[in-house]
């Protein structure tokens, strides 16, 4: 019986040309709109490490007191004296701390000018903890960054850039006048959003491409390439050049612990309260301790990490689909009760209402498949011209892919089936009777 | 026309009275949204930046070394000096920043050295004697930095700030219907008193954020020039000449020294597109919202069309007989756009409920702004219009019913 629907479907289909391409074309439209926000909408508000995004921990430490915090919250990194006292003090599995850097590549073998490299300077645990895939080597071990070494991690296009994709392990590479020996090289690793560095505002920015260790970039003296934030107390300690800025009160240092079991997790935040009070006793802090531990979620919700464009443009899309589903619904009904006539005679032939609902709802299910067909075309057209709607950076995270593909069909199915629901009640109350006396 | 039979029929029909309702509320609400929404956009990108943006670049250079403080700045003089020479190049100025660029330095400011709240923040410009003219900034009070009292500093160092250029809309924030000209005020970390010696036109802060909306038009002018990784070059061509001074600046800039980079991608961008990536999220906002508003009322009004010639079609036997019965051509149109009318009202009273309640979400969850109710009014006015075009066509051909429909059986 399906397929005989199926084809009085398609013939109805072509019976009220104008009314069925009133239908298709709203479908399409409502479809294609709401998909090509969500495409969006899904990589900015996705989950970027869903296999441990519940165990990884990001340490906040109010060093600046009820007077100039942020309406209670502490700021959103750490100070360089914080972030090194909670790392060394090894109190969780493991734990990180970075900061951006940004060095050049000096020119050498047929390149005749400088090459940018921005990355991270960071600690071991870092690789493990994000679960960063490598293509050659590893990252170094906690050895190395204890030794002080110069040892680099390189991304995989940035290895592709130096040495045309060659396994770089072992080889030296300058770096803003300093030697590093390559110990690995990534695979293409770009989480979106970059949940872990949402204080340097770059969630969807151009990924990393070189790693070097936290204590040698401190060595060296590199300043950090990202954000700096002294808060509003005055004397922060801006005074003595580098020495008196490092020691100061400015945030600049994110830092994040993996706790893997929830006794870890409160054994963790009773030492970071513990931290905190000792400050207070030592005379830094002069308030009670006010420190936060929030997970990869709560960090991505409390940063409001979903831009307001997506959010505000995914809203406005879904209801510009109901008003077409709406608008299905009047034109369903309309062409369905204009069938009455039809259906008194099914009925009266012994037709159940069963089989008028099946009928009418699989007729429904054509219009709304021709509807996602025509969605899918708009959508990929659209999903081509995010550019225009959203700034490069986010534009280019939308794509088009096969669950994307499936879904719009999907949904424009769905859709309509459930629009044409009342239409079709409405067909199957139809009394054979009335219809076969006006006749 | 008699709104008592119109009414009577339309409980007849009950399910297609609410669905064309129900769309049209739900049209005004999302197209009163929509329209407010690109009418704020279209106001923040229409903001003026007080800069004289024809004939300006950007150019971002980044040192691959790193350099102790004063050889940075001895770079950045020769520089300077090189770009100055061009033909092509009227004026030029080192920064840490510019308006509209989106990141960069900002401090609180305070109007006396113990209070503990700010005043406000503002945009911090590390400047020099050229910058002011370079930007097009004009001076309302006071004087321009001299060259002497240019110095450098690095990130990390205490901020030269003993005298200070700050733009009109701080000044206004600061010292309110008073001169701000030879007042001390506090912007820099170490607590120390800055002078204000200049106080220039409206002039746009670097930050270009809705929620930095308060501080948009703060700006400090700090005559240093700030050391570290790399710097800007703000470049004024001659009138007519900016193609050919941004070809000319780079190749200058090379031939000073290859020990540079400049990034491939927006190393060098006229002032046109730093103002086009500062707002290219709120055109795309704009763009999005006008055509889903434009569709929307597409398919809204043919929705209309086609429920309604259902109607006519159902009820072409009863157009008969009342025509039969005397009424005239223009009595049935009068019907049918009565009854659009009736209905459209229904839909608008919901709709303007729902356009509201949007819009309160949207303020509570979205910081955006309280809607004018003149959107509504617009909508309102909008959509009766539009049901009432939509209506037309089949009620002029319910209105061509013959008389004798009245005697035909189906």
């Amino acid at each position: 019986m399906f397929g005989y629907y199926f084809q009085l479907g398609m013939r109805s289909l072509r019976r009220n040309p104008v009314l069925t391409a009133l239908m298709v074309v709203a479908i399409g439209f409502g479809v294609a709109a709401s998909m090509i926000t969500w495409s969006v909408f899904r990589v900015v508000s996705g989950n970027p490490i869903p296999e441990k995004s519940s165990q990884l921990f990001t340490v906040l430490v109010d060093n600046r007191g009820p007077q100039y915090n942020n309406d209670g919250e502490p700021p959103e990194a750490l100070t360089y004296t914080d972030a090194n006292a909670l790392v060394r003090a090894h109190k969780a599995p493991h734990q990180t701390l970075f900061y951006p850097i940004a060095l050049a590549v000096l020119p050498g073998g047929n390149r005749s000018l400088p090459l940018k490299a921005i990355g991270y300077a960071t600690n071991a645990d870092f690789f493990g903890m994000f679960n960063v895939p490598f293509q050659y080597g590893s990252g170094w071990s906690a050895q190395e960054d204890a030794r002080r070494t110069g040892v680099v991690v390189l991304s995989h296009e940035f290895n592709q850039q130096v040495f045309g994709g060659a396994d770089s392990v072992g080889r030296d590479i300058d770096l803003s006048g300093h030697t590093y020996r390559v110990v690995g090289v990534t695979q293409h690793w770009d989480p979106k959003p970059r949940y872990f560095d949402l204080f340097d505002g770059s969630a969807f920015d151009e990924p990393a491409q070189i790693y070097i260790p936290f204590h040698r970039a401190d060595d060296l003296k590199i300043d950090t390439a990202g954000r700096n934030n002294c808060g509003g107390a005055p004397n922060t300690g801006v005074d003595a050049g580098r020495e008196g800025w490092l020691h100061g009160e400015c945030s600049w240092i994110p830092m994040w612990v993996q706790l893997d079991t929830p006794a870890q997790v409160s054994a963790y935040r009773n030492f970071l309260e513990g931290y905190a009070a000792e400050q207070q006793r030592a005379g830094r802090f002069r308030w009670a301790p006010n420190v936060r531990l929030r997970d990869v979620a709560d960090w991505l919700d409390f940063e409001d990490v979903v831009p307001p464009e997506s959010r505000i443009s995914l809203i406005v899309a879904a209801g510009f689909f109901v008003i077409c589903l709406v608008n299905t619904i009047g034109l369903l009904l309309a062409k369905f009760m204009r069938r009455s006539a039809e259906i008194g005679v099914r009925r009266a032939l012994g037709a159940p209402r069963g089989e008028i609902y099946r009928q009418f709802l699989i007729e429904a299910g054509t219009v709304g498949a021709a509807g996602g067909v025509l969605g899918l075309l708009l959508t990929a057209v659209g999903v081509g011209g995010v550019g225009l709607l959203f700034s490069p950076e986010i534009a280019q995270l939308a794509h088009v892919d096969v669950s994307l593909m499936l879904s719009t069909l999907l949904l424009a199915i769905l859709a309509t089936m459930i629009a044409a629901l009342y239409p079709t009640w409405r067909a199957a109350k139809v009394q054979p009777a009335w219809q076969l006396k006006s006749n | 026309m008699q709104i008592g039979p119109i009414l009577v029929a339309l409980r007849r029909h009950k399910a297609g009275t609410t669905l064309i309702a129900l769309q049209i509320a739900l049209t005004l609400a999302i197209v009163c949204n929509a329209l407010f929404i690109i009418q704020q956009r279209l106001v923040r990108v229409d903001r003026p930046s007080g800069v004289q943006e024809s004939n300006l670049f950007v150019i971002q250079n980044d040192w691959p070394e790193k350099l102790p403080s004063q050889d940075a700045d001895a770079r950045m003089r020769a520089d300077l000096q090189a770009l100055r020479q061009l033909g092509s190049v009227q004026e030029v100025s080192s920064s840490n920043s510019f308006p509209l660029r989106g990141s960069g330095w900002d401090n609180f400011v305070r109007l006396s050295p113990d209070q503990v709240k700010m005043t406000t923040d503002t945009a911090i410009f590390f400047s020099d004697e050229h910058t002011l003219a370079t930007l097009g900034a004009r001076l309302i009070a006071g004087r321009n930095f001299s060259a002497d009292e240019v110095g450098s500093q690095s990130g990390t160092d205490r901020m030269h700030a003993r005298q200070i250029i700050i733009s009109k809309g701080l000044a206004e924030i600061l010292f309110p219907g008073g001169s701000a000209l030879g007042k001390t005020i506090y912007v820099s970390n170490d607590n120390a008193p800055s002078t204000v010696i200049g106080i220039t036109d409206t002039l746009q802060a670097h930050m270009t954020g809705v929620w930095a909306k308060p501080y948009a038009y703060n700006a400090v002018l700090v005559p240093a020039r700030l050391t570290g990784d790399g710097t800007f070059y703000l470049v004024r061509a001659r009138p007519g000449q900016l193609a050919d001074a941004m070809r000319q600046a780079k190749d200058a800039l090379y031939a000073q020294s290859p020990m540079r980079i400049i990034p491939a991608q927006d190393g060098i961008m006229t002032f046109a597109q730093v103002r086009h990536r500062a707002y290219d999220g709120d055109y795309g906002m704009a763009i999005l919202m006008g055509i889903i508003s434009a569709v929307l009322l597409v398919i809204t009004a043919a929705g209309i069309v086609g429920l309604t010639s259902f109607w006519v079609g159902q009820r072409r036997r009863q157009i008969g007989v009342r025509r039969a019965l005397g009424a005239r051509q223009r009595d049935i149109l009068g019907y049918f756009l009565t009854e659009n009318l009736l209905i459209t009202l229904g839909g608008v009273l919901l709709g303007v409920v729902l356009a509201v309640s949007m819009n309160v979400w949207l303020v509570i969850r979205m910081g955006s702004q309280p809607m004018s109710p003149l959107y509504l009014v617009a909508g309102v006015l909008m959509l009766l219009l539009l049901g009432q075009g939509a209506v037309l066509a089949p009620a002029v051909k319910a209105s061509r019913v013959p008389p004798v429909e009245a005697t035909r059986s189906v």
